[in-house]
């Protein structure tokens, strides 16, 4: 059982889409599944960059992308699975201590996407306490609506990479599919940055 | 260990020079002695972002997402890196981005450690399977070219390209230290 695993726990759909909607500005990356749903869900824009596949890249690529563009705020938004299997992208991100990069690990303990099989963050496995031992010094824990104040206020700061870990209900809200043309939401969102195609 | 700078071999410094006269903004990286001075001199240069990677992958990622706000990312990696990329190699594939990789390589030429051969003898064949074009530089006299054309092709055409960096550039490894 993990230590500080929460009884209380967010919706997962009401913390994102609030969460979205106190950062209008931020450059938004998600990692596959239920977490793309719920970014697409609280309203498309341009300024999402959708995963549906890349399993473990979530994190890294929201790296490149502060690091390229560090006068902007970056949100990684994904699951517990998705930042398992890039976990050491977080010794990555701490090494370079990205002042504008903030990570959203929405944790409900399961692997959502596949049949809710439990996964190592109900098995034993502490994201706060990894996301600290790789170097996040603020990294936390919520477990409720309120608490996305603390992941807002870190987004609109820029001053300090973050890692929040999001203790969210295990249930599957209806899908809310994004669209899944790479080319499409990339090309879109380099445009929305103002940059020219090559 | 001798971490002398003095030293880096013409091919290296050809290597650095492609990349910074090419405008390169990030330079990712699994450390291999054939990047050291490709390495030292991004760490080095104020105007390139030089990150370390745990593990290959990770920096298939970051040069994406590096591309998506507007910036150019090489990742360096030695052949045994290239088969843990292959899964992440589909986000090139899936959302057409650039990408150019320089891969020194191991396990094809003097080689004394058989645990590099497997994958050393797959690296173009696995990257060419995830629809990555493959370049070879072997002899020192060719690698500022080769790397300066697959550099260009990455980020003027956007393609996806591989230069692999021959084992026989690097030579012996001396395996008894003095």
């Amino acid at each position: 059982m993990n230590p500080i695993a929460s009884k209380s726990r967010a919706d997962r759909r009401a913390f994102v889409a609030k969460l979205l909607s106190t950062v209008p500005d931020a450059l938004v990356v998600t990692g596959l599944g239920s977490a793309a749903y719920d970014v697409f869900a609280a309203g498309d824009r341009d300024l999402n960059y959708y995963l549906w596949g890349a399993m473990g890249g979530a994190a890294a690529l929201g790296l490149g992308l502060a690091l390229a563009q560090p006068t902007r705020s970056v949100v990684v938004i994904t699951g517990d699975g998705e930042q398992l299997m890039g976990i050491g992208s977080l010794a990555t991100i701490a090494a370079k201590q990205p002042r504008n990069l903030s990570i959203v690990v929405l944790d409900n303990g399961h692997f959502g996407e596949t049949g809710m099989q439990r996964s190592h963050s109900s098995l034993g496995t502490n994201l706060v306490a990894v996301a600290k031992g790789f170097g996040i010094a603020d990294a936390f824990a919520v477990d409720s609506l309120e608490g996305c104040d603390e992941v807002s206020r870190r987004v609109l700061s820029r001053d300090g990479v973050s890692f929040a870990q999001v203790f969210i209900e295990a249930n599957e809200p209806p899908r809310a599919l994004p669209p899944r043309d790479g080319p499409f939401i990339k090309n879109r969102f380099r445009s929305a940055l103002g940059l020219k195609p090559f | 260990m001798n971490h002398s700078t003095a030293s880096a071999p013409a091919w290296q410094e050809a290597v650095f020079k492609v990349l910074k006269e090419g405008g390169v903004d990030q330079i990712v990286y699994v450390p291999d002695a054939g990047h050291s001075h490709v390495i030292r001199s991004a760490i080095a240069d104020p105007d390139i972002e030089d990150v370390v990677l745990t593990t290959e992958e990770e920096g298939v990622a970051v040069v994406c997402g590096a591309w998506l706000g507007g910036k150019r990312s090489v990742l360096l990696m030695q052949s045994s890196g290239v088969g843990n990329c292959v899964n992440m190699f589909s986000l090139l594939q899936a959302a057409d981005f650039p990408f150019f990789t320089l891969v020194t390589m191991r396990g094809e030429y003097a080689e004394f450690n058989p645990w590099q051969g497997p994958m050393g003898k797959a690296t173009q064949a696995a990257l060419e399977l995830m629809g990555i074009h493959v370049l070879r530089a072997s002899h020192p006299d060719e690698v500022e070219e080769i790397v300066s054309a697959g550099y260009d092709a990455a980020f003027e055409a956007g393609e996806k390209v591989a230069v692999l960096l021959g084992q026989s550039l690097i030579g012996r490894k001396k395996w008894e230290r003095k």
